[in-house]
């Protein structure tokens, strides 16, 4: 009993993780049809920002700020010089994003070298909760929170707002979205930033949680496609069932058949595919 | 169609004297150009039977290194677990290459454009996650290691030398093979799925069988590039899998030119030689390679074949068009 409830928690807070990157990859999906395999890059950078921060101001709020702000301008600015000129070229986009992903890859660790660190976390959130037998950390706690949080203010703003129309406008059909006016490249400026953002800001919860080091960009990437595979590309929802679906069969793989983790939680999406090649949530 | 003629009589100079080439070479280098030739000639077997898919069909697979891996460690373990020689290693690992390939097209080519580069990624992954974390079989992330060249009866093809000759013998026995798929009415039913699935399916092919068979045939020469590499390597580790592989296999069809085989194997031979040489030089050589990417997409999108094409001033409307339009097919 307790090993199912802590390895469900486990797997929840790694979902809530993989919930920050998936988000956007898959707005970034909906709109502009790019597969972004930068977007792991984000993640990186974004946590080696705010270790960076919190080395140099102790602060974590703020080296969540700066990290997520930093590489949601480096995301505009890729889509705007680079990506928006290669609009509907399906393989040119996939390699422009690759060389970007090496040259952030790179320049990460011309920057801060190959060391793997860990951002330290405030104290508020050292510690752990007791429930009987059980222990849940408080950081975990915390990221699950905040993944809650991100996933209300993009649901309110996506469903609530006018600007959420636009993009869910973009999304479900960007023809028509230019033919009401709607200025797709705009939107798919702000989605970059925005799915940039989200991936950063994960890059620096993440780091206290699975650590900043050289390789997590790539590592996470799969797992981040995954959750959009199985929930449907550009789908609030199937990005949050997604997630909590591919955190929980991780952690289950992980724990009940380490031999064959990746394939427990690779197989299941192929099986999902084979029966609705859109995903959970998605549409054609 | 005036311009074809002597663009072919051109094409075959280049390519006698390419083989003349590949074929003398041997003795007027050294012990490490050598190696980098043999891996050149690899990969480009593995560029090209990924344009079989990319630039012939039009369907941009980024799972394509799965195939590659899956007969890299077939090899591997059998011939180190099970003493095969080479000829079993090499018919098993075929095959297991072509039953990846059979399984995994049906799943991939209800898709087309972007989906189908997802779904491809996808099944790359699961082939990936065996050779990572099935470490009883794979070894891991520690890969298989102490894999020995083979030997063919009373010939040894231990050394560079030897090894090398083998490469490109399977190399243009390949090329070979592909061009005659290319040219036959089967390469050319797929090249009009390329350009327009509902008229081919409306003048009464079977589009879903001709993707079929061209992801298997794509599978299987992979799959030959791999057995290549798993001997001249010696080692197989998961890194052969990896999506970095697959998106640098689609580099080098881009770079050659897409839709052409000469291109690919350009590519390729350009892709060894520059990672080599520049990580021989600086440390920051992933920079470069990524910089690379970004040029090639940038500023030559029709790749160097299509580069040539444009040169050659407006030869063939055909070339003109495809060099007109490098995104179109991919979509």
């Amino acid at each position: 009993m307790e090993f199912w409830v802590l390895q469900s928690f486990n797997g929840l807070s790694y979902g809530a993780l993989l919930f920050l990157l998936a988000s956007g990859l898959s707005l970034i999906f909906g709109v502009m049809r790019i597969v972004n395999l930068a977007h792991g890059s984000y993640f990186l950078l974004g946590g080696y920002v705010g270790l960076s921060v919190v080395w140099r101001t102790g602060s974590f709020p703020l080296a969540l700020l700066a990290g997520g702000l930093a590489i949601a301008l480096v995301g505009v600015a890729m889509e705007r010089l680079f990506l928006q000129r290669l609009h509907g070229q399906v393989l040119g986009q996939v390699l422009m994003t690759m060389g970007f992903a090496l040259i952030f890859q790179d320049l990460a660790l011309l920057i801060w070298g190959g060391d793997p660190y860990s951002l330290p976390a405030p104290a508020w959130l050292v510690g752990s909760l007791r429930a009987g037998a059980l222990v849940f950390p408080v950081y975990r706690l915390f990221v699950i929170a905040v993944a809650v949080a991100i996933a209300v203010a993009l649901w309110l703003f996506l469903e609530r707002t006018r600007a959420g129309a636009v993009i869910r406008a973009a999304v479900d059909d960007e023809e028509m979205a230019r033919g009401v006016g709607i200025n797709v490249a705009r939107v798919s400026m702000g989605v970059f930033g925005l799915g940039a953002f989200l991936a950063a800001l994960g890059g620096v919860v993440g780091g206290a949680f699975i650590g900043v080091y050289p390789g997590s960009d790539f590592e996470i990437l799969p797992y981040a496609f995954v959750v959009v595979i199985v929930g449907g590309l550009g789908s609030l929802q199937g990005a949050i069932v997604g997630s909590l679906l591919v955190g929980l069969l991780d952690n289950f793989g992980k724990a009940l058949f380490p031999e064959l983790s990746y394939f427990t939680l690779f197989a299941p999406m192929a099986v999902i595919l084979a029966l609705k090649p859109t995903g959970l949530f998605g549409r054609a | 169609m005036a311009g074809v003629a002597p663009r072919r009589g051109r094409l075959a100079l280049g390519l006698g004297a390419a083989a003349v080439l590949l074929t003398a070479a041997p003795p007027f280098l050294s012990a490490y150009p050598l190696t980098l030739l043999t891996q050149a000639l690899i990969y480009a077997i593995f560029a090209m039977s990924l344009d079989i898919l990319l630039g012939y069909t039009g369907l941009p697979s980024l799972g394509h290194a799965a195939y590659f891996g899956t007969a890299a460690y077939t090899v591997a373990i059998l011939a180190t677990e099970f003493r095969a020689g080479f000829w079993t290693c090499l018919v098993a690992a075929l095959a297991a290459a072509v039953l990846a390939g059979a399984l995994f097209a049906p799943l991939a080519i209800r898709a087309t454009g972007t989906y189908f580069l997802m779904i491809t990624l996808a099944l790359g992954m699961v082939v990936w996650g065996l050779a990572f974390r099935w470490v009883s079989v794979t070894k891991g992330d520690n890969g298989i290691s102490g894999l020995e060249r083979p030997a063919l009866g009373p010939l040894s093809f231990a050394g560079d030398t030897a090894f090398y000759y083998l490469t490109l013998a399977v190399f243009a026995g390949a090329a070979a093979c592909l061009v005659l798929v290319v040219r036959s009415p089967f390469g050319m039913s797929l090249m009009g799925i390329r350009e327009s699935e509902a008229r081919m399916r409306s003048l009464g092919y079977n589009v879903w069988l001709h993707k079929y068979l061209a992801f298997v045939l794509a599978a299987a020469f992979g799959g030959l590039a791999g057995v290549l590499w798993a001997y001249y390597n010696g080692f197989v580790s998961p890194v052969e899998m990896q999506l970095v592989t697959s998106v640098e296999a689609l580099l080098m069809v881009a770079l050659g030119g897409s839709g052409t085989l000469v291109g690919p194997a350009l590519g390729a031979g350009l892709i060894v030689f520059l990672k080599n040489f520049v990580s021989l030089y600086t440390k920051r050589w992933l920079l470069i390679l990524g910089g690379v990417y970004i040029c090639v997409i940038l500023f030559a999108p029709g790749g160097i074949i299509g580069a040539l094409r444009g040169v050659g001033a407006l030869r063939g409307w055909g070339a003109l068009r495809r060099w007109r339009r490098p995104g179109a097919r991919a979509r």
